[in-house]
Parts: C-alpha cells; sequence; structure tokens
C-alpha cells in the first residue's frame, strides 16, 4: 500500500476513535430525551461534575474546602488519603443516582407538562448550578484523573502497520491510542448491556414504554418519576464513564463539560431518539472532522474541527430532517 | 387604588389598541423615560455607565431582537453571539473604512449587514424545526466566530487579532474610542434603544408580527390560511439578526473598545441572551427589558454582596455567584415559565381590584 492510503487510513482510524468518544456523551442526550423528552444539556456537565466527584473522592479532598475555610477560616484541604479507584467509582456512582433523584425531586417534578423549551432552558439551568458545584466542591484548578487505563502509542499496532507499507517507503506506522482503543471498547459493552437492559429487564421494558407513551405508560400502571429517577441515573452512569474516558485523555477541567457541544451534531445527525443513531452519528462526525481537517483544513487556514461537525450535520439533515435515525416527524392539523 | 382604569374612556379605535391602555400605566411609562432621558445622564458616573447602564442597554437590544425569533416567530436560535460578532465586525470595517460617517449610521448598517447574515443562516430553518434547528444555528456560531479569527481582513490584519474602535464623534460629542463621557455613550445607547423597541413594539402587533406568531403557533395551519413561512420565517431571522447586530456593533464600539472575536462573543453570549429572553417572558416586548434587567443587575448585585461585603475570594464568589444564577433561572422556570412579564401581567390585574380580592 501506497504511504497516502495508509495515512488516510491512520486518520480514518483516529476519527473512528473520536467518534466513539462522541458517542458516548450523545448516549447520555438519547437516553434522557427518548424517556422524558428532555434534551439535557447538562449532560455534559454531568461527566464533568463526575470526573471531578471521582478525583476529589481519589485525591482525598474535602468538598466544599473553600467554602468551609471562608466562612469558618479553617485550612482544611485534603483529608489525608485518597480512596482506590474502583472504590472511589462506586462512590461516584452513588453521588450520581443522589444527583439523579435531587434533580427528580426539585426539578422535573415541578415542571411535567411543560414545553419542551422551557424544559431545555431547565436543564441550562442546571448546567450552570452544576457547573459551579462542581467547582464549589472541588475547586477550579486542572486536575489529572488516572483509573489505571493503558496509554499511550500501540507499539505492537505500529510495527504491524510499518510492514503493509510498500517495499523501500518512508513509512513508520500508525499512531493509535490505546486509552482510545480501551473508550471504543468500553463504549461497545456499554451499548450492549444498555441494549440487553431495555429488552430483557422489566424496568427495561417499562423504560421503553415510557419512551413510547407517556399517558399510556402512566395508565398501566407504570410510575413516570421512577422512571425518571433511574433514566437520570443511567444518564448519570454514562456521564461518568465519558467523563473518566475524557478526563483520562485531557485531564479534569472546565472545557470538559464542553463535549456536550461536540454531541450535539452527532444527535441530530443520529436522530434524538435512536441509541444506534448515536453511534453511527458518533462514528461519522468523528472521521467526517478528522478527514476534514486532514484534506479541506490546509486550503482554508485549519481549525475548522470545531464547526465542521455542524455542517456535516446540517448538510444530512437538510435531506432528513429528522437524522438518521430519527423517528419519522409526522405533522398534521 | 393607585392604578385604576375608571373614568378611563375610549372614543377611538386608536386609543382602544394603544400599547398602554390605562392612563396611569401610560403616566408611569413616560416618568419613567423622562427619567432615563433627563435625570440619569446628569447623575451617571463611570462605575455607573460600565457596570450597569450600557451592559443593560446592549442586551436589552439584543434581547429584543431574540425574543422576535424566540418568542415571537418560534425559531429557536443559539447563534446569539456569532451574530453580535457580525454587528462588530461589520461596525469595525465600516467605522474605519468611511471616517466620515457618524455613529448612527454606522450602527444601523452593521444591523443590515448581519441581517443579511441572519437571512443566509436562517435558511435551514425552512426545512427543520425545534431542537434540530437550535443546534444547527450552532453552526452558525461557531462558524462566523471561525471566520472573524482566520481571515486577518476582518480585524484590519492588526497583530493581535483584535479590533479597536477609532474615535467617532455625534455633534461634536465623542461616543467611542478612549475619550468618551460616560453620559455620552449612555445617551446615545439611549436613544437606539428607544427608537427601536418602538419599531419592534410596532412590528409584532402589525401584519408581519402576526405572520410571525401564526409561524410560531402552529406552521402548517399557518401556510394553509396564505401565510407564506419563507417570508414569515426568513423576515424573523432578518429582523432579529438586525437588532442583535446593533447590539453586537455597540457592545463593540461603545462599551468594550477592543474586543477579540471569541473572547467577547462566544457561544455564553448566545446562552446568556436566550436566558434573558426566557426569563423575561416569550413573545413580549417588556419581557426583554426585565430579563436583561435581572440577568445585567443580579451578578453585580451578587459580586457586591459577596467580594464587597463578606470579603471572599473572587474566584469563590464566582462559583458561587454561577451556581446561584443557574438555581434560580430553575425557580423562576418552575415559578412562573412565562416570564416575568407575566408576573408584571398578573400583578397589574391585581392592582387593578386591590383591595378587594374580586
Amino acid at each position: 500500500m501506497s504511504v497516502e492510503l495508509l495515512n488516510f487510513f491512520e486518520t480514518f482510524l483516529n476519527g473512528l476513535m473520536a467518534g466513539v468518544m462522541y458517542s458516548l456523551v450523545a448516549l447520555g442526550f438519547v437516553l434522557i430525551f427518548k424517556a422524558s423528552g428532555i434534551f439535557n444539556f447538562a449532560q455534559g456537565v454531568m461527566a464533568l461534575f463526575a470526573a471531578l466527584t471521582l478525583v476529589g473522592f481519589m485525591t482525598g479532598q474535602v468538598p466544599f474546602s473553600h467554602l468551609i475555610n471562608a466562612i469558618f477560616g479553617t485550612e482544611l484541604h485534603n483529608w489525608g488519603a485518597g480512596l482506590p479507584a474502583f472504590l472511589a467509582i462506586l462512590l461516584t456512582m452513588v453521588v450520581m443516582v443522589a444527583l439523579a433523584f435531587l434533580i427528580e425531586k426539585l426539578v422535573l417534578k415541578h415542571l411535567v407538562n411543560q414545553e419542551p423549551i422551557i424544559l431545555f432552558m431547565a436543564t441550562i439551568g442546571l448546567a450552570y448550578f452544576l457547573e459551579g458545584l462542581g467547582d464549589l466542591m472541588w475547586g477550579s484548578d486542572v486536575k489529572t484523573l488516572d483509573v489505571g487505563l493503558p496509554s499511550g502509542g500501540s507499539f505492537w499496532w505500529e510495527d504491524v502497520t510499518r510492514t503493509w507499507a510498500a517495499q523501500g517507503a518512508e513509512y513508520y506506522g500508525m499512531y493509535i491510542d490505546l486509552l482510545d482503543v480501551s473508550a471504543a471498547l468500553i463504549a461497545v459493552v456499554l451499548v450492549i448491556a444498555l441494549s440487553l437492559f431495555s429488552q430483557y429487564t422489566a424496568t427495561g421494558r417499562a423504560l421503553r414504554a415510557v419512551a413510547d407513551d407517556h399517558q399510556a405508560a402512566l395508565s398501566v400502571g407504570i410510575s413516570l418519576r421512577r422512571i425518571w429517577v433511574i433514566v437520570w441515573s443511567i444518564a448519570g452512569f454514562v456521564a461518568l464513564v465519558a467523563g473518566i474516558m475524557w478526563g483520562s485523555k485531557s485531564g479534569v477541567q472546565f472545557s470538559l463539560s464542553l463535549i456536550a457541544l461536540k454531541a450535539l451534531p452527532v444527535l441530530i445527525l443520529g436522530g434524538f431518539t435512536s441509541i444506534p443513531g448515536a453511534i453511527v452519528g458518533g462514528l461519522i462526525i468523528g472521521v467526517g472532522e478528522k478527514l476534514a481537517e486532514a484534506y479541506i483544513g490546509p486550503m482554508v487556514g485549519g481549525a475548522i474541527e470545531n464547526w465542521f461537525a455542524y455542517v456535516l450535520a446540517l448538510a444530512f439533515l437538510l435531506f432528513r430532517p429528522q437524522g438518521l435515525f430519527g423517528d419519522r416527524i409526522i405533522e398534521r392539523i | 387604588m393607585l392604578y385604576r382604569e375608571a373614568g378611563d374612556f375610549k372614543t377611538t379605535y386608536r386609543s382602544d389598541q394603544q400599547t398602554f391602555p390605562i392612563k396611569s400605566e401610560r403616566w408611569l411609562f413616560w416618568a419613567f423615560i423622562a427619567f432615563a432621558f433627563l435625570v440619569v445622564p446628569f447623575f451617571i458616573n463611570d462605575y455607573w455607565n460600565k457596570a450597569v447602564f450600557m451592559p443593560l442597554l446592549i442586551y436589552c437590544m439584543a434581547a429584543l431582537g431574540l425574543n422576535i425569533l424566540v418568542g415571537y416567530a418560534g425559531q429557536v436560535s443559539l447563534g446569539t453571539g456569532g451574530f453580535m460578532a457580525v454587528g462588530a465586525f461589520a461596525c469595525y470595517k465600516l467605522m474605519t473604512a468611511f471616517p466620515w460617517m457618524d455613529m448612527f449610521t454606522v450602527t444601523v448598517l452593521s444591523g443590515v449587514v448581519t441581517a443579511g447574515v441572519g437571512i443566509l443562516f436562517g435558511l435551514p430553518s425552512l426545512r427543520i424545526k425545534g431542537f434540530y434547528l437550535a443546534v444547527a444555528t450552532l453552526a452558525a456560531q461557531f462558524f462566523l466566530v471561525w471566520m472573524f479569527n482566520k481571515f486577518p481582513w476582518f480585524y484590519n490584519y492588526s497583530a493581535s487579532g483584535q479590533i479597536t474602535a477609532p474615535e467617532r464623534t455625534i455633534f461634536g460629542v465623542a461616543v467611542t474610542g478612549a475619550n468618551t463621557t460616560p453620559w455620552a455613550t449612555y445617551v446615545f445607547g439611549l436613544v437606539l434603544v428607544f427608537v427601536f423597541a418602538w419599531v419592534a413594539r410596532n412590528l409584532t402587533r402589525g401584519r408581519i408580527g402576526r405572520s410571525w406568531m401564526a409561524i410560531r403557533d402552529m406552521d402548517i395551519a399557518a401556510e394553509i390560511i396564505g401565510v407564506s413561512p419563507l417570508q414569515a420565517k426568513l423576515s424573523a431571522f432578518a429582523v432579529s439578526s438586525f437588532y442583535i447586530g446593533m447590539a453586537g456593533s455597540m457592545l463593540f464600539a461603545n462599551y468594550l473598545g477592543a474586543a477579540e472575536v471569541t473572547e467577547a462573543f462566544g457561544i455564553d453570549k448566545s446562552f446568556l441572551v436566550l436566558f434573558m429572553v426566557i426569563i423575561g417572558g416569550l413573545g413580549s416586548i417588556l419581557g426583554s427589558f426585565l430579563g436583561a434587567a435581572f440577568l445585567v443587575l443580579l451578578p453585580v448585585l451578587l459580586k457586591n454582596i459577596m467580594v464587597d461585603q463578606f470579603g471572599w475570594a473572587t474566584d469563590l464568589a464566582a462559583h458561587v455567584q454561577i451556581m446561584l444564577i443557574g438555581g434560580l433561572i430553575i425557580f423562576f422556570l418552575i415559578a412562573e415559565p412565562h416570564g416575568l412579564a407575566q408576573l408584571w401581567r398578573l400583578t397589574k390585574e391585581k392592582l387593578r381590584l386591590w383591595p378587594f380580592p374580586y
């Protein structure tokens, strides 16, 4: 194979990996949108909050230490000992479930039957709140997160791909980040687990019933409020996974919450209501973005990653206004 | 009993249809305007101008514009920051290319340029709706900011990539640049907001405003009764962008003086203005003002309390502030989803009957 072709494959592969990371975030959006019709803008901030909490537990920070110090004049910062990664992840999950419970109790319960835009705004308010809360609890400095996932380039893959190049060509093998590979594997496991859960458990069936029709679900005795807590907990779990992945990749900091903006084109491309859509959309966006950056970017001065995904999604939308896998929009008077 | 309509007779349709049908309300309005025009300019100082009045006027203008699009025409847009950037850069290019032009003309022309860009980015609205459209307008936000960063022509090849407003005067009084006085920029902004709020009010209750509302309430039904979605949607995008562009131009030229596009016109601006519109009340001119006032004044107030009174560190105060704003937004949505304007309407109803309950 020629070097150009191999470079193309490398870009393509890295795009797929990046796409998986986007899908992870988009998945959380889709879960909540399907079950409650809420476009949850706070998903990105939930990922940030989960990652912050995880780091806080692992390093043994005292929550709200800055606030406590400011009010009582103490000098608290650290318990002195952190928790092992596994325990910290479990505890963070508990926090996310508690958060889901509180969100249902304090916000959603009071906004039943409101227009979608009002609910959307409420989740933006929630995003602000969580952003402030996360910073207030754990401080706003950039933190590193290491839960023991492999990272760095894969030498094995480099060696394998080097043999593919034509004889005598200047080629040093493809670079692929091990962290991205593990993220992809985890995403696959997550999606399989989620679809098994929604197919074969009673709770999963109840979730799908609610997604289908709120009123009908209520009338057969499904508790809407319990389902919402469960859905937000699952979304919290997905956020935690996304937070771990993105946090290990680029550090836990405010910009982590901006991955929500990366997930939006994935969503409109795949359709708001489809889990496979989130995956396929993520892959298309990831690949499209990387290829565009590599081949179109140099022509217009680069750094087009920020908006290219949106334009790509928009181009798809013009032909299918409900996204690739979304439910068909039927309008009548 | 301060607020009543007994003895306030309407003898013409004109007087029945006016914006403030009750006499005491009219008096209150004109007293408020007189206060803003005749009292404030004499007492304003630099702190009040920079911290309160200019942001207030600018965001009132932006919220008016976005309310036309979201509240009246029902097209959710998250591209406000990008359109403000278009206004700012159009203003900068006009100021530097035509130094003799006065600031009113420049500001209005930047609005016109933004209206053109708005129509362009409004085109997808003909095909896609709702949240899909909201996300599509994000494309405008990111693309425009990227464009203003990437092509040096827009910032006249300056080394820093910043745009800096040169000094321009109106009747010999500087309103942009380093030598402005607080009252001059304030009056400049006030005149623009006053005039264009009046225009917006009359647009929204005329034929065009009714076609927007028909599209908002149900676009298929509107189309069947003869409202052209193409005209209605694109005109909403154009008018809305016109206002937002003027707001962007004022933000850059009269308030900031120098701006860097990613910092001044990021996506947080889009959200901020959308919040103002929602908290103030969708589809209400008064609501745009109330929402802008709320979200401009609240942070100033909170900062004053926490930093100056309690002596907390600024970063801690910033965290608490963002938390409180998020919490308050949720609280307002729960308490009154139709915004502050609806609260005001309810208060008026109560006041008309006071002290009797019915």
